[in-house]
């Protein structure tokens, strides 16, 4: 089995390792800085292309292809964006980097706002995490007084501008252009894309490149050790590492970085995270944050797989042999998203469970849009009423009529989150749904 | 003023709408391109006088682009058309802007499915109190539960409570409960209005509708929002349980309150008018018009309008009061002792007669009273009479007002017609008016004027009669009637007509017949008739 390989957490919670700038320059911090800022900013791009780096928010895009929609010598001016409003539930995986090693953040994102010359970057960091804030606020100084930051870094003639915005407590701002609105002052109503692709028209109307704190601190490293070398980690299209979230029913829940692709579900729950607790049974997990569709324990998939040799082959996984990349739990249905890993054993009542993702979703739901506003409060009151024992026969139709009818539907991915579980759930749980009105 | 003018060097895009070819200039969307071939796509936020925002998932439809080769060519289906990829997710018409080769479905069965779905969201919350409430009859959620509604519901849960009878402002009272958050009223106020004091509060299902703190929706554009808001949510103070809209009568005319001349349907039931409302027309007020103007109306409805001839106060018969006015017009314009006092407020058609009289008996002096307020950058005009341009156009606004009073006071006018006007306003005090030997007003309301006259003679408002109004940038406007005159009084070109000496009675033998006599004697109404003016008005070239 794969051993873990630690690239991003590879200081944090080692003794004696804190997040002051002396710290981490000890540990051979600003290195790769001082090395990215005498390169050509399209170089930089183009090692961020090769190094085939997907974007660790949720979505998986690839962050050199997003960097590549910026064109040089823009009129307007570029803003980059650290988002670090991490809310899904199940994931809590940036908090470790942005109280454990924030120079660490702060070296990614001034490389990466030198490769798309950005001038200012903002850090929109949730509303939840003030010390956090207290923590980046600290970090921005000392970089600034070591000229990492601010006017002529290096001497290189660069100026960037690092500003921490705190969000408000809305899962929502999360979404790229939701958190757009957010910084401009506005409620973080998320844009209609055509037209306002952040690259295109984002904050204030100028490109603006929003990456996940994960990503960025990726970005350091693939100037360490150049594009092509990273990406040899991991799998081909799933290079790198990923951190891991593991919470639920395992006997040693936490963050754990893996190379993408290195491990299988079974590994990561029975050997990583030492089994399910209590010697109980897996039932069910959920791969990428509450918003992934849930898989049940017994589910198999048959997955066309690209070989060594390029060509391709079809391969039955069961759920425990799935292995842990973008692209293989997207053939599942499900998706890789946050790394957020929920095992839930066989003592979980699913409609419990459905019904705790539903509240969140509706209160959640910006309201903006008609399906996703009023479908995550329906489904919800459906899932509570069931578990105060009103539940009937036509609940569980009436449930995945309503997650179809905001699925794919809706202004942003927020239509998805909050209709996947409950799509998932009832259709591979439906035993359990109808059991609930059986007894009416 | 708003305009909307599109450059006409737009380059032009093909599309086809359900397997139908059409061209429309590049940069149209997709709802007003279908709208092109007579096919609504329906929607709620979408406003083509609003900037978009997508959030009601109305429109959604499905839509496919050419398949293109290496070579930049379209894959062709072997009977000729091109091979379209059809986009997988339904996408927003009213954000999905033309382009070359583009394929568009708005009635398929996916297309339908979404309806249904948002049409069923939309009413899981909603009050389904269509029985009192005042949008009922000119309600979007009415309109297209018919199309995608169901009969029954499937929501057994509680519904969402929100604030009811809310006053926004003096004007606008909110139902927050009827309300869909298509935040048209919001944009409104922001992008037209510029007075951004909506907005709304809370999240999700519990979104909420409201006044910034500490503010009201007071603006003079505020009842716009009303127009605008696709259902029952925002609903006008003045006519909130007033009149189930169905019974009103709608007129196409023109508001009186502005040389603007904004256009309005007037609705009225039985002879009453109960609202204004704006009508579009881009050359003028875009889909808008000003609180002031829409709840000027008030009068036309007021118990104490003159129904009969009054003689010394005293009530009489037209056949006496005609006769015996128009010798006294005659006597004294023979003398030199006649003024007339016409008013920007009647209609063209009004004026050309007045200065007809002017001509014939002859009058001494002529003119009308100016009335001037304020003005604002989005529609109302610092001119509050509606036909300053025509009095301009025939001669009639001559700034003698003055030299009338004077006339008066030294004794040499000793008789005076008033169109329309309490002179006391213009500061003729009764003092002044009891010098004359006789005074006739042609007038509609009781005022001091017509407490002085000799003869009143009652006419009719705007509403009750054919006319037009050339607006403060001479655009010729025609107003239709709502409802036929008050009791015994008359429509004013048959009062203005009989007047005039005998032998021109004859000619003038209905409105059209003064209509036609106007465009034939003022040259710079050359070629224009009245079917020809429209209801979009006709623009023209004067030189005032």
């Amino acid at each position: 089995m794969a051993k873990e390989r630690r690239i991003i957490l590879k200081h944090i919670d080692q003794p004696g390792y804190a997040p002051d700038i002396a710290c981490y320059k000890k540990h051979g911090g600003y290195e790769e800085l001082k090395k990215a800022i005498r390169m050509e900013p399209g170089k930089i791009v183009d090692e961020v292309k090769t190094s085939g780096l997907r974007g660790r928010g949720g979505a998986g895009f690839p962050c050199g292809v997003k960097w590549g929609f910026i064109t040089p010598n823009n009129p307007k001016p570029v803003y980059l964006i650290c988002n670090a409003d991490e809310s899904e539930p199940g994931t809590f995986k940036d908090r470790q980097i942005i109280y454990k090693d924030p120079h660490q953040l702060l070296e990614g994102m001034i490389i990466s706002c030198f490769a798309v010359q950005a001038k200012l970057a903002y850090i929109y960091i949730r509303g939840e995490f003030p010390e956090g804030a207290r923590i980046l606020e600290k970090a921005i100084a000392e970089a600034q007084a070591a000229g990492f930051l601010g006017k002529n870094i290096l001497g290189s003639g660069f100026d960037l501008e690092t500003v921490v915005h705190r969000g408000a407590g809305a899962y929502i701002c999360g979404e790229e252009t939701g958190l757009i609105e957010s910084l401009e002052g506005k409620r973080p109503y998320p844009r209609i894309k055509p037209p306002y692709f952040p690259v295109v028209l984002g904050l204030y109307q100028c490109p603006t490149v929003v990456n996940n704190v994960e990503t960025l601190c990726n970005i350091k490293h693939i100037i360490a050790m150049g594009g092509a070398a990273y990406a040899k980690i991991g799998t081909p299209n799933n290079t790198g590492t990923r951190i891991l979230c593991v919470s639920g029913h395992v006997n040693k829940p936490g963050y754990y970085e893996f190379e993408v692709g290195s491990l299988t579900l079974g590994e990561l729950i029975n050997d990583v995270c030492g089994g399910i607790c209590g010697g109980r049974k897996l039932k069910a997990i959920i791969p990428g944050g509450s918003s992934a569709k849930v898989l049940r324990a017994d589910e198999r998939f048959k997955i066309k797989q690209k070989q060594p040799d390029g060509s391709m082959a079809n391969r039955e996984l069961g759920v425990l042999d799935i292995p842990l990349d973008f692209d293989t739990l997207a053939a599942t249905g499900s998706m890789a998203g946050s790394g957020g890993i929920i095992v839930m054993d066989d003592s979980t009542d699913m409609v419990r469970a459905l019904a705790n993702i539903n509240e969140f979703y509706a209160h959640e739901s910006c309201g903006q849009c008609t399906p996703c506003r009023e479908g995550s409060l329906w489904m919800k009151k459906i899932t509570r009423r069931m578990l105060g024992g009103g539940g009937r026969k036509e609940d569980t139709s009436l449930l995945k009529n309503i997650a179809d009818n905001i699925a794919g539907r809706t202004i942003c991915a927020f239509g998805e989150a909050c209709a996947w579980p409950t799509q998932s759930f009832v259709e591979k749980f439906r035993d359990e749904f109808e059991a609930k009105a059986a007894k009416n | 003023m708003i305009a909307d003018a599109k450059s006409t060097s737009t380059p032009m895009v093909n599309l086809t709408i359900n397997d139908r070819p059409l061209s429309v200039p590049q940069g149209t969307n997709l709802i007003e391109a279908a709208a092109k071939l007579g096919i609504h796509v329906p929607h709620y936020c979408y406003h083509p006088k609003l900037t978009v925002v997508g959030n009601c998932r109305m429109c959604l439809i499905e839509m496919g682009t050419p398949q293109i080769e290496p070579d930049k060519k379209s894959v062709l289906k072997p009977d000729g058309p091109p091979e379209i990829t059809w986009m997988p997710r339904p996408q927003i018409a009213c954000a999905t802007l033309v382009s070359e080769g583009m394929a568009v479905r708005t009635h398929s069965k996916m297309v339908e499915e979404c309806r249904k779905g948002v049409m069923e969201f939309l009413l899981i919350n909603h009050p389904l109190d269509c029985p009192i409430c005042d949008q009922a009859g000119e309600c979007r959620l009415q309109e297209y539960s018919v199309d995608y509604g169901t009969g029954g519901s499937r929501f057994v849960e509680r519904k969402v409570k929100r604030p009811k009878k809310v006053e926004l402002g003096p004007r606008v009272t909110l139902d927050d409960e009827r309300c869909i958050l298509c935040s048209r009223c919001v944009r409104f106020c922001q992008e037209v209005a510029k007075d951004d004091v909506l907005g709304f509060t809370d999240r999700g299902g519990h979104t909420t509708l409201g006044c910034y703190p500490g503010k009201k929706l007071e603006n003079n554009y505020s009842l716009n929002t009303v127009d605008i808001c696709p259902v029952g949510a925002l609903t006008s103070s003045d006519f909130r349980f007033q009149m189930r809209v169905w019974f009103l009568k709608e007129a196409r005319s023109v508001c009186t309150s502005c040389a603007t001349g904004c256009n309005i349907t007037v609705g009225s039931r039985e002879g009453v008018v109960y609202r204004y409302t704006p009508r579009q027309n881009d050359a003028v007020n875009s889909t808008w018009m000003c609180d002031a103007g829409r709840l000027n109306y008030a009068w036309i409805n007021d118990p104490r309008r003159l129904t009969r001839p009054l003689k010394n106060g005293q009530s009489a018969e037209w056949s006496d009061a005609l006769p015996d006015a128009r010798h006294l017009l005659r006597e004294a314009g023979m003398k030199g002792q006649l003024a007339i006092v016409a008013s920007g407020r009647a209609s063209t058609e009004e004026l050309f007669l007045v200065r007809q009289m002017a001509a014939l008996f002859p009058a001494a002096a002529v003119d009308i009273v100016g009335r001037t307020g304020g003005h604002d950058q989005i529609l109302v005009s610092a001119d509050k009479n509606p036909n300053t341009s025509g009095a301009k156009l025939l001669g009639l606004a001559t700034g003698k007002l003055a030299e009338i009073k004077k006339g008066i006071e030294s004794g040499r006018i000793k008789t005076l017609f008033v169109q329309g006007e309490n002179l006391e306003k213009a500061g003729f005090e009764a003092g002044l008016l009891a010098k004359l030997d006789a005074l006739v007003v042609l007038d509609i309301l009781p005022s001091p004027t017509t407490q002085m006259a000799t003869w009143v003679l009652p006419g009719a408002a705007h509403v009750e009669k054919n006319g037009t109004f050339i607006n403060g940038r001479g655009r010729l406007q025609r107003f239709l009637p709502s409802f036929s005159v008050k009791g015994h009084a008359h429509e004013d070109w048959y009062i203005l007509k009989e007047l005039l000496p005998e032998a021109e009675h004859t000619q003038y033998h209905s409105f059209h017949s003064v209509f036609e006599a106007m465009v034939r004697e003022t040259p710079a109404l050359a070629g224009v008739a009245w079917e020809g003016v429209g209801d979009q008005g006709t623009p023209l070239d004067l030189k005032l």
